[in-house]
């Protein structure tokens, strides 16, 4: 059963971020990327993550996906995007394969390097994941860094509000 | 057959081949900005299988700040995406080489 779910969801996540990579029109990208973060916060939840998978649904598929739809939207890109993106197909191939070659290398690499542990997914005790096994983590060994994440977020929406409110001559 | 970990990893590295492919290919800056997203989440995905095989938070730990890293920086990014578009009228990463010396 978890095997059908993980090649069901990898497929549908592969799909999206291919369509994301290769459709014109900019909003149909952004709604697959939509698929994709839907279909990795099903993995997530496979692999027992369950408040790391709520996450991703609430920030990415929620808060960052409709950020990109407002300004695709507010641009209105669609007319002028059809334009340029003209890179022919032998490169785009050639690109993608060298790629292919190098992260499979590494991969290899990496798994020759990993030393035996057992590599079954595995299912942990309840706290594993939840909210409550990892708000105890993050809020007594990660506690600092939790504090400067926030630190880190007040400098970006100064940041945001300032670049969009200046105008550039 | 079960589901290992090396399937997850496969995965991921599959996600982020497509995202960096994106990121060099495609010449539309909010696409590019998509794919540094798809990219983030690849990366995400192998800490979480390996935070499950290893049986350790601290990998659902680093994804919630990487997941907050990153929308930070879709902010920041749109709001040039915004700025740029204004003042340029293009988004064509090809056209846009101010900094280039």
């Amino acid at each position: 059963m978890e095997t059908i779910i993980f090649y069901v969801f990898a497929a549908t996540s592969v799909i999206g971020s291919l369509v994301l990579v290769s459709h014109k029109n900019p909003v149909a990208s952004a709604l697959s990327l939509v698929l994709t973060l839907f279909s990795t916060a099903v993995l997530f939840i496979l692999l027992l993550a369950h408040f790391i998978a709520l996450i991703q649904v609430l920030v990415y598929a929620g808060a960052i996906m409709v950020l990109f739809l407002f300004t695709v939207m507010f641009l209105n890109l669609r007319d002028e995007s059809l334009r340029f993106d003209a890179v022919k197909v032998p490169v785009k191939l050639g690109i993608l394969s060298l790629l292919l070659l190098i992260s499979g290398y590494f991969t290899f690499i990496g798994f020759k390097k990993i030393p035996p542990l057992n590599t079954m997914v595995i299912s942990h005790p309840e706290p594993f994941g939840t909210v409550e096994g990892v708000g105890e983590v993050l809020f007594s060994d990660y506690l600092l860094p939790f504090e400067l994440t926030s630190v880190l977020i007040v400098v970006a929406i100064l940041g945001v509000v300032v670049i969009a409110k200046r105008r550039f001559d | 057959m079960t589901v290992t970990i090396e399937h997850y990893l496969v995965l991921s590295a599959i996600l982020f081949i497509i995202g960096a492919y994106g990121v060099i290919v495609r010449k539309n800056l909010i696409i590019v900005l998509m794919s540094l997203e798809l990219m983030l989440n690849a990366s995400n995905l192998a800490f979480v299988a390996f935070s499950n095989v290893l049986g350790d938070l601290t990998g659902h730990i680093f994804v919630i700040m990487s997941i907050t890293v990153a929308a930070a920086e879709v902010a920041v990014g749109l709001a040039f995406v915004v700025t740029i578009y204004t003042h340029h009228e293009t988004l064509n990463i090809d056209v846009l080489r101010m900094l280039k010396g």
